[in-house]
C-alpha cells in the first residue's frame, strides 16, 4: 500500500501531467545559477524521504520503540521534514480547513448561506504548505474559493463564518461574501469572482513591495506575494501579461496554479493545448515547477525555495500543484462528469490522511494529541457558527456606506449641503 | 350550490393556469406553459436546425449542458463542431466568433453571465459593433451576445450588474431583454436572424418560471420583431415601464394599485435599443404620469433615457414629474437583507406609481 508521499508510484500513473521536477530543466541558459539550484533540490528531497519512510516502516512494525529511535539518530541521511511544532501546526491548519468547509456545506443546505459557494475540500496541502511559511505583511491574492486562504492566513474563523452568513460582524461587514473576502490587517487582497481577476492584482502587491524597497527606500521591505489561480485561469490574457511584467520587473511574487484538473465541467485536458502549465513559466523566463499539491510537506519545500527566491529579489515562480476538489464545483454544482475512479484514487490520497500517517509514523506526534486537535477545530468552527448565527444583519444604514472611500463621493445634494453631511442620507432608499 | 361549486373549480382551475407571475389576461384556455429555459433551449434548437450556419460557443455549453442548462440536449444533436466548450477566456472566444461572423457564420455566444462580458467587451463594441460602419456596409456582423444579466440571489458585487445601459449606449449594437417564454422564444428567434449584432440580456430568476404560450409561439417560424414594446396590460392612469424581471413587478404593482382605483399600463420594453420611443410616447400621452423601472444603477440608466425621450417628445402632456426607479447606487452588497433593499421590490413600484398620481405622502429622503 502506496503512501501518498512515494513519487515513484505518483510517475506511473496514466494522468498526463505527472512529470518531475527534472524535467523542467532543460529550460533556457537565461537562468542564473541560484535557480538551477533550486530546480535541482527538490527531487532529491522526494527521494530520500521516500527512502527513508520505507526503511522506517518497515522496521516500525517490528522493533520496539527505542530502537526505531536508535536507527533514526543513526542515519546520516537528511533527518526529518519538520519539526513536531510545525508539523502540529501544519495539521491543525489542515483540519480547520477541512472542518471549516464541511460545515459550510452543512450551513448552505440549511439555508444559512447562500449565492454562490465553492468549497476547498481536498486542496488543503497546498494552503497550508504555502501559507504558513508566510508573515503577516505577506500578502495573498486567491479566487472565489478562498475561505481556506482567509483561514490559513489568520483571518479568524468566526469573521469568515459571519461573512458567509450575511452578518455584520463578518470580515467585509456582510457586503462581500463568500467570494470576496478582504483583510487588510492580514493582508488578503481578494477573494474575487473572475477567472483571472487576482493574478494582475497580486503582481501589483508585489510590484509595490519592490517599489517600496527601492523608491520609498524601506531597505527592509521584502514582502512577497502569493497569488493563488486554478488551472482554468492558465488559458487566461491576463495570466499570461502578468508571467511576462513580473518575470521582467522581477517582482517578489509566486504564482500558484492549484490545477484539479477541472474548470466546473471543462476539464483541463479539452482545454488547454499544452496542459502541463509549469512550462509556462521557463517561457516567459521563470523556474516552472511541478509538485504533487496532495502532499502537505512536498509543497512545503517547494514553497519555502520559490519564496524564498523571491524574498532575496530573483524574481518571480510558477508553481503548478496538482491537487483535486472532493467536491463539485460549488454547492449547486451536480458534479456530473467527472470519473468516479478518478475521485476515489484522489480521495485515497487524502492530504490530512497522508500527514496525520507520516506524524504519527515518526513518532513526531501520537494519536491522541492529534485527536485533541480535531476536537480543538471543531469546537472552534461550532463556537464560529453559534457567533455567526447571533450576530446581527447588516442595519439600513450600511447600505450606502464603504461606496467612496471620501463620504462627499456622493456630491451635492438638492439643499446645497454635502450629502453625506444630510442625517437621513444613510437610511437607504432603493428607488433612487 | 352547484355555483358554488363551479365557482370553486373555476377559481382552482384559474390558480393551476395563472403562472407564478401573472402575465396575459386574454389567453387561450387550452394554453401550453413552457419554462423561459425550455424557451430558449427550444428557440436554439431550431435556429441551428435550419441554419447550419449557426453554431454556439461559450463555457461549460457542450458537455455540462450549459451553466444555467439553456443549452441541453444541443451538443448531442448537433455535435462538438457546432455546441463548441471554450476555454475560460472571454477576450479571445467572443474575437473568434466576431471573426467567424465577419465571414457570413452565425455564431451565438453565450457568457456565463454578463458580468464575464466585461472581458471580451473591446470585441463586443470595437469589433463586433462598429464593423459595418467603418467597413461602409462591406462587413456585417450576424452575431449574437447572450447570457445572463442583472442580480440573482447572493451572489455578490461582482455577479450581479445590469448591463443594459452600457450596451444600448453603442450605436450599431441591437439589446434585447425578454421577460417571459413568449419573449425569450421570439427575440432569441429574431436575433439569432438578424445580420447585427445583438446582445440579449437574459434574467437567472426567471429562467426556471413557467408561463402561458400559444400554439403560435410554438411554431418554428415566430419572430418577434425587434424594437417594438409590448403593452402588457392596458391602463390609463399611470405608465410603467421596465424589462426582464421588473416586468413581473410591475404587472404585480399594478395589481395592488388596481384596488386604489389607479389603473396602470405596464410597457414590457423587449428592446433596449432600438428603444420603441413611439410607443412609449404614445402611452405617456394617454396616462400623463411615468415611471420607469430597471434593476441596474440609476444614473444613465435606461430609465433615464426613456425620461428623456419622453420629455423630449410628449412634455406638454406629463401631469407629473417622471418617477424614475432603479439600483440602489452602490455595488451589490452580500447580506441579504442588504441585497433586498439595493434592488427594486414591489413596494418601491406602487409608491413611485402613487407619487406619480399625488396619493402619497411626500417623498422620503432620496438618496
Amino acid at each position: 500500500m502506496s503512501t501518498a508521499f512515494s513519487a515513484a508510484n505518483f510517475s506511473t500513473q496514466s494522468f498526463p501531467l505527472n512529470h518531475t521536477s527534472t524535467t523542467t530543466h532543460d529550460s533556457p541558459l537565461v537562468f542564473a545559477k541560484p535557480t538551477s539550484q533550486f530546480l535541482r533540490s527538490t527531487p532529491k528531497l522526494r527521494l530520500s524521504s521516500f527512502s527513508k519512510l520505507n526503511l522506517s516502516r518497515r522496521s516500525g512494525t517490528v522493533v520496539a520503540v527505542s530502537d526505531v529511535v536508535k536507527q533514526k539518530k543513526s542515519k546520516s541521511t537528511p533527518t526529518l521534514l519538520i519539526t513536531k511544532e510545525e508539523g502540529l501546526e501544519l495539521y491543525e491548519d489542515m483540519v480547520l480547513g477541512r472542518a471549516f468547509e464541511d460545515m459550510c456545506a452543512q450551513m448552505y443546505y440549511r439555508g444559512k448561506m447562500f449565492g454562490f459557494v465553492h468549497l476547498y475540500n481536498g486542496q488543503e496541502a497546498v494552503s497550508t504548505g504555502f501559507i504558513k511559511l508566510l508573515k503577516q505583511q505577506d500578502s495573498v491574492v486567491s479566487t472565489y474559493r478562498d475561505h481556506v486562504h482567509a483561514l490559513s492566513k489568520g483571518v479568524p474563523a468566526r469573521a469568515v463564518m459571519s461573512e458567509l452568513f450575511g452578518k455584520t460582524t463578518g470580515c467585509c461587514r456582510g457586503q462581500g461574501g463568500s467570494m470576496h473576502m478582504f483583510s487588510r490587517e492580514h493582508n488578503l487582497l481578494g477573494g474575487f469572482a473572475f477567472i483571472g481577476e487576482g493574478i494582475p492584482i497580486a503582481t501589483g502587491a508585489a510590484f509595490t513591495s519592490k517599489y517600496k524597497r527601492e523608491v520609498l527606500k524601506e531597505a527592509d521591505c521584502d514582502h512577497v506575494t502569493l497569488a493563488f489561480f486554478g488551472d482554468g485561469t492558465c488559458n487566461n490574457g491576463q495570466f499570461f501579461e502578468c508571467l511576462n511584467m513580473a518575470s521582467l520587473w522581477k517582482l517578489p511574487i509566486v504564482f500558484v496554479v492549484e490545477n484539479n484538473l477541472w474548470a466546473i465541467g471543462m476539464s483541463h485536458l479539452r482545454a488547454t493545448s499544452d496542459p502541463q502549465i509549469y512550462k509556462k513559466g521557463p517561457a516567459f523566463g521563470m523556474p516552472g515547477i511541478h509538485v504533487d499539491g496532495m502532499d502537505v510537506l512536498k509543497v512545503r519545500e517547494v514553497a519555502k525555495e520559490a519564496i524564498g527566491r523571491a524574498r532575496r529579489g530573483e524574481g518571480p515562480t510558477l508553481v503548478e500543484c496538482e491537487t483535486y476538489r472532493f467536491r463539485g464545483h460549488s454547492l449547486a454544482d451536480p458534479d456530473e462528469l467527472r470519473d468516479p475512479a478518478e475521485k476515489a484514487h484522489y480521495a485515497a490520497r487524502d492530504p490530512i490522511t497522508a500527514l496525520k500517517k507520516y506524524l504519527t509514523e515518526n513518532n513526531l506526534a501520537s494519536e491522541s494529541e492529534l485527536k485533541a486537535i480535531d476536537k480543538k477545530i471543531d469546537e472552534v468552527v461550532e463556537d464560529a457558527v453559534e457567533f455567526a448565527d447571533e450576530s446581527p444583519v447588516p442595519p439600513r444604514s450600511q447600505l450606502l456606506e464603504n461606496v467612496f472611500a471620501d463620504p462627499k463621493g456622493f456630491g451635492i445634494g438638492s439643499d446645497g449641503r454635502y450629502r453625506c453631511e444630510d442625517p437621513k442620507f444613510t437610511q437607504g432608499t432603493a428607488h433612487v | 350550490m352547484l355555483a358554488i361549486a363551479r365557482q370553486r373549480i373555476l377559481g382552482q382551475s384559474f390558480q393551476k393556469i395563472r403562472p407564478a407571475v401573472s402575465v396575459l389576461r386574454s389567453y387561450s384556455s387550452a394554453a401550453k406553459q413552457i419554462t423561459v429555459r425550455e424557451a430558449l433551449n427550444s428557440a436554439l434548437d431550431e435556429e441551428m436546425s435550419a441554419d447550419p450556419k449557426v453554431f454556439l460557443m461559450g463555457e461549460e455549453v457542450g458537455e455540462y449542458q450549459g451553466a444555467y442548462k439553456i443549452t441541453k440536449g444541443l451538443l448531442e444533436k448537433y455535435g462538438p463542431e457546432r455546441v463548441l466548450d471554450t476555454p475560460i477566456t472571454e477576450a479571445g472566444f467572443t474575437g473568434i466568433g466576431v471573426g467567424a461572423a465577419y465571414y457570413g457564420l452565425k455564431p451565438v455566444v453565450e457568457f456565463m453571465t454578463f458580468n464575464f462580458s466585461m472581458q471580451a467587451i473591446d470585441h463586443i463594441i470595437n469589433s463586433a459593433a462598429k464593423s459595418n460602419y467603418m467597413s461602409a456596409g462591406q462587413i456585417s456582423v450576424p452575431i449574437v451576445f447572450r447570457g445572463p444579466n442583472g442580480a440573482a440571489a447572493g451572489v455578490g458585487a461582482q455577479h450581479s450588474q445590469c448591463y443594459a445601459s452600457w450596451y444600448a449606449s453603442c450605436p450599431g449594437l441591437k439589446v434585447l431583454s425578454p421577460y417571459n417564454s413568449e419573449d425569450a422564444r421570439g427575440l432569441l428567434k429574431a436575433a439569432i436572424r438578424d445580420p447585427d449584432p445583438v446582445v440579449f440580456l437574459e434574467n437567472e430568476l426567471l429562467y426556471g418560471e413557467s408561463f402561458p404560450v400559444s400554439d403560435e409561439v410554438l411554431d418554428s417560424s415566430f419572430c418577434i420583431p425587434i424594437g417594438k414594446a409590448k403593452i402588457e396590460r392596458e391602463g390609463k392612469d399611470v405608465t410603467i415601464t421596465a424589462f426582464s424581471k421588473m416586468v413581473g413587478y410591475a404587472l404585480k404593482a399594478a395589481e395592488i394599485l388596481e384596488k386604489d382605483g389607479i389603473h396602470a399600463e405596464v410597457i414590457n420594453l423587449r428592446s433596449i435599443r432600438p428603444l420603441d420611443r413611439s410607443t412609449i410616447n404614445a402611452s405617456v400621452r394617454k396616462t400623463n404620469r411615468l415611471v420607469t423601472v430597471e434593476e441596474g444603477f440609476p444614473q444613465h440608466g435606461v430609465g433615464a433615457e426613456i425620461c428623456a425621450s419622453v420629455v423630449e417628445e410628449s412634455f406638454a402632456y406629463l401631469d407629473a414629474p417622471v418617477e424614475r426607479i432603479a439600483g440602489a447606487d452602490v455595488p451589490m452588497p452580500y447580506a441579504a437583507n442588504l441585497e433586498r433593499m439595493a434592488v427594486p421590490q414591489i413596494e418601491d413600484i406602487v409608491r413611485a406609481a402613487r407619487r406619480a398620481c399625488y396619493r402619497s405622502v411626500p417623498l422620503a429622503a432620496a438618496a
